[in-house]
């Protein structure tokens, strides 16, 4: 009966080691989200800590030499980075360049880890519901500095009796934020686990090449450029002058 | 066949019909995506502003779809309605 159930599925977060303690009555587990998320982080600061030595034995040169092949690269994905930024905040840019370059390398890391057949962080509501309420806070932060008083003012602003409207389309926004980034992680996720664990073993090679080209590498990077671009157009909404 | 049975199979059939959602976001993806094929043609030069703004209202107009989704995921794998 089961001719195509031949291996089984896992896309699941598996919980690895169990820690020795309670949380809110329930146990602390280590799970693959953990793992993999440690991983992408050690990464990426191998990355950022060759990219710092590059950069400082550059500006420590007295004269003017054109930039190697790791420096060049190093430039590239700054210029871009700083482009995605301006882009989405004009002339607020400069003060967001830092959390809004770190967020996107960030988030495209973790979505991408599908390939190298770790489970994707971002797979996990509570990754980015962290990332959303993150956001949040910013937002609203931002907004206080900006407008002082006027930003609470504003919940009544077109007509008083919506006061209640507009507070729930601002608890919408982290909400909205992080289950686009979930569900479009989690979604890749499951297919690609349905494929592995029912296909059988002749269709497993070579086909889910396309299938993770499309899943991770591109709605990955697009999921993660959404993200910024939302939260800086939140952000800029509140600042505007 | 017990009443807990009868609560999954039910639920296998909701989260079923819960992604039928994605009928809604394939219309406006696909209607955004034809408004931007045709401001190309219009105005080659402005490809790469008009390809990003094309997906980041194509990513926001998902997100209804994806609600579909996650109750499907819900109803699947965290089975509320068995509590």
């Amino acid at each position: 009966m089961f001719i195509f159930a031949e291996g089984d599925t896992s896309y699941m977060i598996k919980l690895l080691y169990k820690l020795g303690y309670k949380l809110f009555g329930s146990d602390v587990y280590l799970t693959t989200t953990h793992v993999a998320m440690i991983i992408t982080t050690v990464v990426l600061l191998g990355f950022f800590i060759a990219a710092n030595i590059a950069i400082k034995r550059a500006l420590k040169q007295d004269t003017v030499t054109k930039p190697g092949g790791f420096l060049n690269v190093v430039e590239l994905i700054v210029e871009k980075l700083d482009g995605i930024s301006s882009e989405g905040m004009g002339s607020h840019a400069n003060k967001f360049r830092n959390y809004i370059g770190t967020l996107f390398i960030f988030i495209l890391f973790n979505n991408i880890c599908g390939i190298f057949g770790l489970r994707a962080p971002t797979a996990d509501y509570g990754v980015t519901l962290c990332l959303g309420l993150i956001t949040f806070f910013l937002i609203h932060y931002n907004g206080i500095k900006k407008n002082k008083a006027g930003h609470f003012t504003a919940l009544f602003k077109p007509l008083p009796f919506l006061f209640p409207i507009n507070v729930i389309s601002e608890v919408a926004t982290p909400l909205s934020l992080s289950l686009r980034l979930f569900g479009n992680v989690m979604s890749g996720t499951v297919m690609l686990g349905l494929w592995y664990g029912l296909m059988p073993v002749v269709f497993r090679f070579g086909i889910p090449a396309a299938l993770h080209c499309y899943f991770d590498l591109f709605s990955g990077a697009i999921q993660a450029y959404v993200f910024c671009m939302l939260t800086m157009v939140y952000i800029e909404d509140k600042i505007a002058d | 066949m017990t009443g807990e049975d009868l609560i999954l199979a039910c639920s296998a059939i909701g989260a079923g019909l819960a992604c039928i959602a994605g009928i809604g976001p394939g219309v406006g993806q696909g209607y955004a995506a034809g408004q931007a094929a045709a401001a190309v043609g219009r105005n080659p030069g402005a490809k790469g502003t008009i390809t990003s703004t094309m997906l980041l209202g194509q990513a926001v107009a998902e997100t209804t779809g994806l609600y579909g989704l996650a109750v499907a995921i819900i109803l699947l794998f965290v089975k509320p309605l068995l509590w």
